[in-house]
């Protein structure tokens, strides 16, 4: 499955990469700054995404005691954490030529970092503790209690009137030009299927890991080279 | 086995861990200290204006508070941990979340609570109105029991880890968060001379929230740490 989201993954990402920088036009407001929102928005859709599936997993294996929905959860983890930091990062970069700063304390950035923070939580709480099934346990709890947080960084510009602009696509129809829109769906997609690859590769190497006493690994190609 | 009932296994267990913080007065009385001290530091830090200080002063109590309520946040469970007590609690008949929940009551009596008592006198060294100063007082005592809360469940995840004091932090602060910003929030608009009404209801409302849900997180989290 791996190559299969890899690679639509990078066709993706060239295609949104294509019509975001080159076909889409020129923003009357914003000018050309307005681009970089091609990788900001989707990576902040999928590390509000990415935490809830993994709060989910985590959920499921707390519950349920299956092992493969707590490798789950802490392989998501990563990624979350890599998108949420690129979402603040590329947030900062628009900010500056758009609101005059890198870093504004407003209610959606504030909770974006929260968001950063819990999962850098989860993953050190995760990795200090030695037996893993205490450690998937452990940071399930926390992850489930996290989740509070999603639902606020969502909702929180439609409750607190910030700096922070709305959603501009909606359900009953959009203000923005077809390209952008065409791009912008182009790079979710892209963002969206290399985190559904690299969560695949890693639970395959947590899973080799622990695992790695058993006989099936023992006899695998790769192992015995 | 005469039959408890559940205000009496809350006074027991309560009496029991007062007695035991009374017996090791030190610890109390650093947490309470370290607040002083970090508060203290401030002026010395941004310089002494006064205009700027009485800007700043409740956000800064608020953030001391907070870091003073996470240093004794490890002592929660470790010392019965450490001797079994810990173990014979969760075999016990009565319900684990409600022992949970007088040992939160009772590590707030004697770390929480101390800082509400001593606030207004930080206060007034940042020359905080009369008026500023109650509800800053009123913000803590609906506040502290808030972190004390939420920090009880990140004391039961790590607990017996090694590196656990920092790594407790890491976990509470980021939860924590939106406590500190109703609390200073409701401060600075008494200051401002807005009603502080809202944020201290959504505090309450965090409260009520909190008391609800997290003493039985928290039993779970006990019953992970030490299966």
């Amino acid at each position: 499955m791996v190559p299969w989201f890899s690679w639509s993954a990078a066709i993706f990402f060239v295609a949104g990469l294509y019509l975001g920088f080159f076909v889409a036009p020129t923003d009357v407001q914003q000018g050309e700054a307005y681009r970089i929102m091609f990788i900001h928005v989707p990576a902040s859709i999928l590390s509000m995404f990415i935490y809830l599936v993994m709060a989910g997993y985590a959920a499921l294996g707390l519950i349920f005691n299956t092992r493969l929905s707590s490798m789950m959860a802490s392989a998501l983890a990563p990624t979350g954490a890599l998108l949420a930091f690129l979402s603040l990062w590329t947030g900062a970069l628009w900010g500056k030529p758009m609101w005059g700063s890198w870093w504004v304390w407003d209610a959606r950035l504030t909770s974006e970092l929260i968001l950063l923070f819990l999962y850098i939580g989860f993953i050190a709480l995760h990795a200090s503790i030695e037996d893993p099934r205490r450690a998937d346990r452990a940071s399930a709890l926390l992850a489930i209690i996290g989740s509070v947080n999603v639902p606020i960084i969502y909702f929180s510009v439609q409750w607190w009137n910030t700096l922070h602009q709305g959603a501009t696509i909606k359900f009953t129809g959009t203000s923005m030009h077809e390209v952008m829109q065409q791009g912008l769906l182009a790079m979710l997609l892209a963002v969206w299927l290399y985190a559904i690859a690299m969560t695949l590769i890693r639970v395959r190497s947590i899973i080799l890991e622990r695992e790695s006493k058993t006989q099936w690994v023992a006899e695998l190609i790769e192992v015995k080279r | 086995m005469n039959q408890l009932s559940l205000l009496g296994l809350i006074s027991l267990v309560v009496r029991r861990d007062l007695v035991l913080a009374m017996r090791r007065r030190a610890d109390v009385l650093t947490t309470l200290i370290f607040f002083v001290m970090v508060v203290s530091l401030f002026p010395l830090g941004v310089g002494p204006e006064m205009e700027m200080l009485r800007k700043m002063a409740p956000g800064l109590v608020w953030v001391s508070a907070l870091l003073a309520s996470m240093l004794s946040l490890g002592r929660m469970f470790s010392a019965d941990y450490l001797d079994g007590t810990l173990e014979q609690m969760m075999l016990a008949p009565q319900s684990l979340a409600i022992v949970v929940l007088s040992k939160i009551l009772a590590h707030w009596m004697v770390s929480g609570f101390p800082l509400v008592i001593i606030a207004p006198v930080l206060g007034m060294q940042f020359d905080m109105s009369a008026q500023a100063l109650w509800v800053l007082m009123i913000t803590l005592l609906l506040g502290t029991p808030i972190l004390s809360v939420i920090g009880a469940a990140g004391a039961a995840l790590t607990l017996g880890l090694r590196g656990g004091g920092a790594l407790v932090s890491l976990l509470v602060l980021p939860l924590c968060i939106p406590v500190l910003i109703f609390g200073a929030g409701a401060v600075e608009s008494v200051v401002s001379g807005i009603n502080a009404g809202s944020n201290l209801a959504l505090l309450g409302a965090i409260l009520v929230m909190a008391l609800a849900f997290m003493p039985w997180i928290t039993a779970h989290a006990l019953r992970i740490s030490l299966e």
